[in-house]
């Protein structure tokens, strides 16, 4: 495995001419030339710009010009982030060859901090998966165990990472599709509070639920990357109109005093040495002073239940603009309704298919109110649950994933199966919160175990801190 | 809770969906779908009478600007990308008129 920098490291070297951006920018580019074939992460690697963007920043520094808190940092994309002029297909057929003519909020953000871009990454189509099995361009392997999977949707940003191909990524989470392969793959993820982040140039899965995040080797280097991209942005209506969370400087705090939430109806099924490294954690939390208090969320295990139909139904109305009109695939056909029927199934694979079919079930006439409107209240009872829960408690801890990183086929043939890997992290998508998995110890076969925080809306900053005193104890 | 669905629902969501899916396709949706909807049916177990739904999570107003005219997309670069162009408009098969 290449030896992995930290972001911070990159910045700090980088800006004070100790470190040159394009040297940093080779050792990744030789650890995509030796494994990347293997691994796939990329759907498409950028390595002329990001060379030429490296030794922009080294000639900057060395001109003494000013430049950012990024400098010379490399990062990947997952490719549902509008990227200008650079290919950016959701890992779909339909999109295949599209060149965005605008770049994401984020994606500009970064940019103007000096962050180089090395590529765009694999994931599940339009990220619906929980494994990255799902893409149209072939799965992602996990780099610890290429057998496995590096979990999903954004599996091929965290293997980007895991690989030494970036020194840190970004993803998307709508329903765990960050913190869940970071889990599997040794990271740090972070699906920030919803309105955090703006979600401009993002292609939407389930606005509502949707919140880019960031993959990184180290809990401060997700709290430098999220300080570059949260803020209010204008252009995302969702977006909340406040700054962007100081937590660099919570680091250090330590949890003393702190309230940390156990739940003690948590949903069934996790595997013994993943539940073994979460008793670690509430152990190395009590340890550094933090009092362990017990919380009940008895509308948690119905979250999955009411996801799939609140994401789907969104899917299904967000997945109606692909139709062949102003970008990617088209199929000729005789008339504008059948060249859309032509175009929507050739370009699209199954697992999208199911969701548009089973959105556009649960929102038509006669299903809507058992459906739809259903799962809507149900969404409401989880939130409640979390409010209630955090009148006694600053955060929460769960596993991740039920189970570490999975073999490849293990769960593609029961789509119900492949569902019950996001049951711990889902109910923070429906109600907003924000969350992160951090990598606590290993279970079975060696492979990594994440532990998710928890936190209230706008609780990045105890979020943080609790993530920073459990990478002290792993 | 709506029984069961049906082989001809399918095939007309199918068509809401401007999806052409082929007959083995909708013979598949049909059972996935039949089994999604029916492990939906766990939520019967709660009381939702009193629930007010929850479409999202932050309590939103409406967002508004002021109405002035600022840079937008450029145009030959957004019909670039786009399947079919002609005269500075995206072209796209007759709409009506070939209807069977």
């Amino acid at each position: 495995m290449a030896q992995r920098r930290t972001v911070v490291d990159i910045a700090a070297g980088v800006s004070s001419g100790a470190l040159s951006a394009s040297a940093v920018l080779e050792e990744n580019l030789a650890a995509i030339g030796s494994r990347e074939k293997e691994i796939h992460a990329f759907n498409l690697v950028t390595a002329e710009r990001a060379r030429e963007r490296a030794a922009q920043i080294d000639t900057d520094v060395k001109a003494g010009k000013k430049v950012g808190r990024l400098a010379g940092v490399t990062i990947a994309l997952k490719d549902n982030m509008c990227t200008r002029g650079v290919e950016t297909t959701c890992s779909s057929k339909i999109l295949a060859g599209w060149k965005p003519p605008y770049d994401a909020t984020v994606v500009r953000r970064l940019a103007d901090e000096g962050a180089v871009f090395v590529g765009k990454t694999n994931l599940d189509e339009f990220a619906m998966g929980s494994s990255t099995e799902n893409s149209a361009f072939g799965p992602t392997r996990n780099p610890l165990d290429t057998s496995r999977v590096p979990g999903g949707s954004s599996g091929g940003s965290a293997a980007a990472v895991a690989a030494g191909f970036a020194a840190a990524s970004f993803g998307s989470d709508t329903g765990g599709s960050i913190r869940q392969p970071a889990a599997l793959c040794g990271l740090v993820g972070v699906k920030p509070t919803y309105g955090t982040v703006s979600r401009q140039g993002l292609i939407a899965f389930g606005s509502s639920l949707d919140q880019i995040g960031p993959f990184s080797s180290t809990v401060a280097d997700s709290a430098l990357l999220m300080e570059v991209i949260a803020g209010h942005d204008p252009l995302d209506s969702t977006s909340i109109p406040q700054p962007a969370p100081s937590l660099l400087n919570v680091l250090d705090q330590g949890v003393k005093g702190m309230r940390i939430g156990r739940i003690t109806d948590m949903p069934e099924g996790s595997s013994p040495d993943v539940l073994a490294r979460l008793e670690a954690a509430f152990e190395a939390l009590r340890g550094a002073g933090a009092q362990i208090v017990d919380v009940k969320m008895p509308s948690m295990s119905f979250g999955l239940t009411a996801y799939y139909l609140v994401a789907p139904a969104e899917a299904s109305s967000n997945l109606a603009r692909f139709d062949g009109v102003r970008y990617g695939l088209r199929v000729d056909a005789k008339d504008l309704n059948a060249m859309y029927g032509a175009t929507r199934a050739a370009g699209f694979g199954d697992e999208v298919k199911r969701r548009i079919m089973l959105g556009t079930y649960a929102l038509s006439a006669g299903y809507y109110d058992a459906y739809y409107g259903k799962a809507l209240k149900v969404r409401r009872l989880i939130a409640d649950d979390f409010a209630k829960a955090y009148e006694s408690c600053d955060a929460i801890l769960t596993p991740t994933s039920p189970t570490v990183a999975f073999k490849f086929g293990d769960k593609t043939s029961n789509p119900l199966a492949m569902y019950l890997c996001d049951v711990f992290t889902i109910p923070t998508n429906l109600a907003g919160h924000a969350a992160m998995s951090v990598p606590f110890g290993t279970g079975e076969a060696g492979l990594p175990v994440g532990v998710q925080v928890l936190a209230p809306a706008l609780g990045e900053a105890p979020m943080f801190r609790v993530a920073a005193e459990l990478e002290r104890n792993a | 809770m709506p029984e069961a669905i049906s082989r001809e629902t399918v095939a007309k969501v199918a068509r809401l969906a401007r999806l052409d899916l082929t007959d083995a396709e909708i013979e598949r949706m049909t059972s996935q779908l039949a089994g999604m909807l029916d492990h939906f049916r766990d939520v019967d177990a709660l009381d939702l009478s009193n629930v007010e739904p929850m479409n999202q999570p932050i309590p939103l107003t409406n967002v508004l600007r002021d109405d002035v005219v600022a840079p937008s997309l450029d145009r030959d670069e957004v019909l670039a990308s786009a399947p079919a162009a002609q005269d500075g408009r995206f072209r796209v098969p007759p709409i009506i008129g070939f209807e069977e």
